[in-house]
């Protein structure tokens, strides 16, 4: 992940740097660059969840800023609300309610790390050859939304609604319902069997008291 | 930009920022003279002429106050909590307009920023205060804080929405997420006329994102002692004061700008800054004192009521009022 993040960031800093350079903007990408990825690496290698969820936090800023200095501020306030205020939150609203303290301290690795390293190796070279390597290939690379037709729809803000609202309305509308399924999903899984209710479910009747295992009627119930 | 105008940027932002350092004495003096009074008690009256020093002396108090660290405790999250409380809070500051443009020479907002995003921007913010309690929750090694941060984080999460909700039908009306543009777009009309429901469910979400009485479980001193901060003390405690009071003052200032016109109102010819920083002020401190109000005649909600009360009505009502918004608008346009 971080190695995939640190190719996007030095291919938009090239395309930046095509636009428009001076001292500020270079100095607040080399800052932001770097400590976004310091703190990626951070979150990596934290033995403490609640100690990773919080430098997944300060990546997420860094990020936001790198935003702000490509011109994208709708997205940059986005990424802030959403994924530090709303995500990240219920990630440590989670660990809170587990108590966890500290992971155990013998280190986990998965088996595939011999696979994951030089697949993770290959995608590295691949992002430095595409974004530095190749000038032509980065010249190709400007997106549907050049700065100048930004400007001419009057903004980030507005260039973002019209791909939205109108080229990807379908999709968007499609996500839209697939997030609701899950949502809905969710609720009836989690659902607890009041007794008024279990003539309706014979199976948590005839089982145990439905308090303790509140979850297997309504599973039951969805599956079908 | 040149050398003036980093000049009057500092300068806001100092302005901003001592308003805060200071403001927030008076305003800790009052709510406890109002309450002393909606109680039948004096209140402060001993320090100074009938009191008016009491927060001075407090904060002398805080000053010189140990700073205890639970043995226990996460440290460097610890020691980390009550700077991530206060700076959301001032940071949301940068986009509030006080006042129309001035000419002196030039043409100066009297806004530290005009993004075009703000009231994003306010909202982002306004998610992010609940790191500090979060934070300061489950650092301290404490089961009251630890109570009072799990509580106040699925309160936050749930209000905000309400909050967006609100936000968003009055972006509908003025087409734009600028506040600047927001202000000026209620010349004819405030907004509080159109979207009066949205006015309602906003001054409601904000009582409860700044988890003050009738929504103050996170901290409910009766239960709770203190709830996610009951380890703080000096002046880290302070902080946690500082933000609440930073934040209220915010919620206020939104509500105004947002519903109320900003800093829209009758002017003198020649004075229009001074009179609309004035109305500004004026707007914001009906709200504080409506805070203060609530606190003195209101009973704290139990838990099961707060969830139902924002998931199975409150957001319920912000979204059909969305949508009526959203077919009025299309229907004039």
């Amino acid at each position: 992940m971080c190695v995939a993040h640190l190719a996007s960031v030095v291919q938009r800093s090239r395309l930046r740097n095509s636009m428009a350079d001076n001292l500020e903007t270079t100095v607040a990408f080399w800052y932001l660059a770097i400590a976004a990825v310091g703190a990626g690496g951070l979150m990596l290698v934290a033995r403490n969840p609640v100690h990773s969820a919080i430098s997944l936090v300060i990546v997420i800023f860094h990020v936001a800023g790198l935003f702000v200095i490509l011109g994208a501020g709708f997205l940059a306030v986005a990424q802030i609300a959403i994924y530090a205020g709303a995500i990240v939150v219920l990630f440590l609203f989670t660990l809170m309610m587990l108590d966890m303290r500290r992971l155990p301290e013998e280190r986990v690795t998965h088996r595939q790390i011999w696979l994951g390293i030089p697949l993770g190796i290959l995608l590295a070279i691949e992002g430095v050859v595409v974004s530095v390597g190749t000038p032509e290939i980065s010249a190709s690379i400007k997106g549907a939304f050049p700065p100048a037709t930004v400007s001419d729809l009057g903004g980030s803000t507005q260039a973002l609604a019209v791909a939205l609202f109108n080229e990807f309305t379908l999709p968007f509308l499609g996500a839209s319902v697939l997030l609701t399924a899950a949502t809905i999903g969710a609720i009836v899984l989690a659902r607890r069997v009041e007794a008024h209710e279990q003539a309706d479910f014979p199976q948590a009747a005839e089982g145990s008291s439905p308090v303790e295992t509140p979850a297997e009627p309504a599973l039951e119930e969805s599956a079908r | 930009m040149d050398f003036w105008a980093w000049l009057i940027l500092i300068t806001k932002v100092l302005a901003v920022f001592l308003l805060f350092a200071i403001g927030a004495m008076p305003l800790v003096l009052l709510e406890r003279w109002i309450l002393g009074r909606m109680q039948s008690r004096y209140g402060p009256h001993r320090v100074g002429w009938r009191g008016t020093l009491q927060t001075a002396a407090d904060g002398l108090k805080l000053g010189i106050k140990e700073d205890m660290i639970p043995g226990e405790s996460d440290k460097g999250v610890y020691w980390f909590a009550p700077v991530m409380m206060v700076m959301p809070a001032l940071a949301a500051w940068a986009i509030v307009p006080f006042g129309p443009e001035v000419e002196m020479g030039r043409t100066i907002g009297l806004w530290v920023a005009d993004l075009n995003v703000g009231i994003l921007f306010f909202l982002a913010m306004g998610s992010l205060g609940v790191y500090g309690v979060v934070m300061s929750g489950w650092s301290s090694n404490s089961k009251y804080a630890h109570l009072g941060a799990l509580r106040s984080s699925a309160q936050v999460i749930s209000y905000e929405l309400v909050m967006g909700l609100a936000v968003l039908a009055v972006i509908i009306y003025a087409g734009s997420l600028s506040l600047i543009d927001i202000v000026n777009a209620q010349a004819g009309l405030w907004f509080i006329v159109p979207q009066l429901i949205g006015f309602l469910l906003f001054v409601i979400a904000a009582v409860a994102e700044t988890n003050r009485a009738p929504f103050d479980l996170p901290e409910a001193e009766s239960e709770l002692v203190a709830g996610f901060h009951v380890e703080y003390s000096g002046m880290r405690w302070a902080f946690f004061f500082m933000a609440e009071y930073a934040n209220m003052l915010l919620m206020s200032a939104i509500v105004a700008t947002l519903f109320l016109g900003g800093w829209r109102g009758w002017t003198i010819p020649g004075l229009e800054a001074l009179t609309g920083v004035f109305w500004f002020l004026l707007k914001c401190s009906v709200f504080m004192f409506g805070f203060f109000l609530l606190r003195a005649t209101q009973p704290r909600f139990r838990y099961d009521q707060l969830m139902n009360f924002c998931w199975k009505i409150l957001i319920p009502i912000g979204v059909v009022n969305l949508l009526i918004a959203a077919g009025l608008r299309m229907a004039w346009s």
